[in-house]
């Protein structure tokens, strides 16, 4: 049986089924994403001192990743509009980007992690350091989550484009509209871990 | 489906919120090396990644011209995520926790 809705929207929504479903997925995502928020107001003010920051991160680092996630976000953006023009080789190119520029991010992580690790600051040191490593861990695990996609529909899954060209464009929106979710969580991270 | 002149507008508008974008990145951290105090910091940095995030919603989401049914399902996600945010308040007007009594 073939699945309804996955190109023509539904009359009583008007959207495609898959694009409804991302919004409420990503309603969820808010809500897991706040409850971490909140439990940190919640130690922060809780707590009888807490660190600055910048004092015991490193925010050049920070910096440049907020800059490759956001440049992501547009090459990601970018790949949904080539499919619109059907430039497909175009599409190509900017989806790999979007894949290169999540593994520049997870390396930069990567790199600021083991800077802490070296200076056995742990999750377990501090509350600072577990919020700290909780917030960014579980938004690390989704770039990891949103590049697993990207990377079927640059390769593997791009085959639909021949077969279903509209409906490979839709997954291209889904899988974009999560990935700028990713992005809007690290625009609040950043500030609130490391700068303030 | 948006047709192919409609998309290269949309392209030039997504460029336009990038631009904007990384500039309010610096200007996120610019503000930081003013040392403000934290009330004032904070109120500062919210309102900057409020903009960042809206713009990132509107343009690159699309939400600046999505159906009812998004706006109603994200409108009940903001209610709750605002109950979400104020517990600490809730909780610092607890009289239980106030009082200490176990």
């Amino acid at each position: 049986m073939e699945i309804p809705y996955t190109v023509h929207t539904r009359p009583d929504t008007g959207l495609y089924n898959a694009k409804l479903g991302i919004w409420l997925f990503l309603a969820s995502e808010v809500m897991l994403f706040g409850a971490l928020f909140t439990t940190y107001i919640l130690l922060r003010v809780g707590a009888l001192e807490w660190p600055h920051g910048s004092a015991i991160l490193n925010v050049p680092l920070a910096t440049v990743n907020t800059v490759v996630l956001i440049t992501s976000s547009i090459t990601m953006v970018m790949s949904w509009a080539s499919l619109k023009m059907k430039a497909f080789s175009k599409y190509r190119m900017y989806m790999g980007l979007t894949f290169l520029l999540g593994i520049g991010f997870l390396i930069i992580k990567s790199i600021e992690y083991a800077a802490k690790f070296e200076h056995h600051l742990f999750p377990a040191n501090n509350t600072f350091f577990a919020i700290y490593f909780t917030l960014t861990g579980l938004h690390g695990l989704h770039v990891i989550g949103g590049m697993i996609v990207n990377g079927y529909l640059w390769g593997p899954g791009s085959r639909m484009w021949k077969t279903d060209p509209e409906r490979f464009t839709n997954r291209v929106e889904v899988a974009g509209l999560y990935w700028h979710f990713v992005d809007l969580v690290w625009i609040f991270l950043f500030p609130v871990l490391y700068l303030l | 489906m948006d047709d192919s002149h409609d998309i290269k507008k949309h392209v030039r508008t997504y460029i336009a919120v990038f631009v904007a974008l990384l500039a309010l990145t610096f200007v996120t951290v610019a503000i930081s090396y003013l040392h403000l105090d934290v009330t004032s910091a904070v109120i500062v940095a919210l309102i900057v990644a409020c903009i960042k995030g809206g713009l990132v919603a509107s343009y690159f989401m699309h939400l600046i011209s999505e159906k009812k049914i998004i706006y109603a399902s994200l409108i009940l996600t903001a209610v709750f995520f605002v109950v979400l945010m104020s517990l600490p308040i809730f909780a610092a007007s607890d009289p239980i926790i106030n009082n200490n009594v176990p």
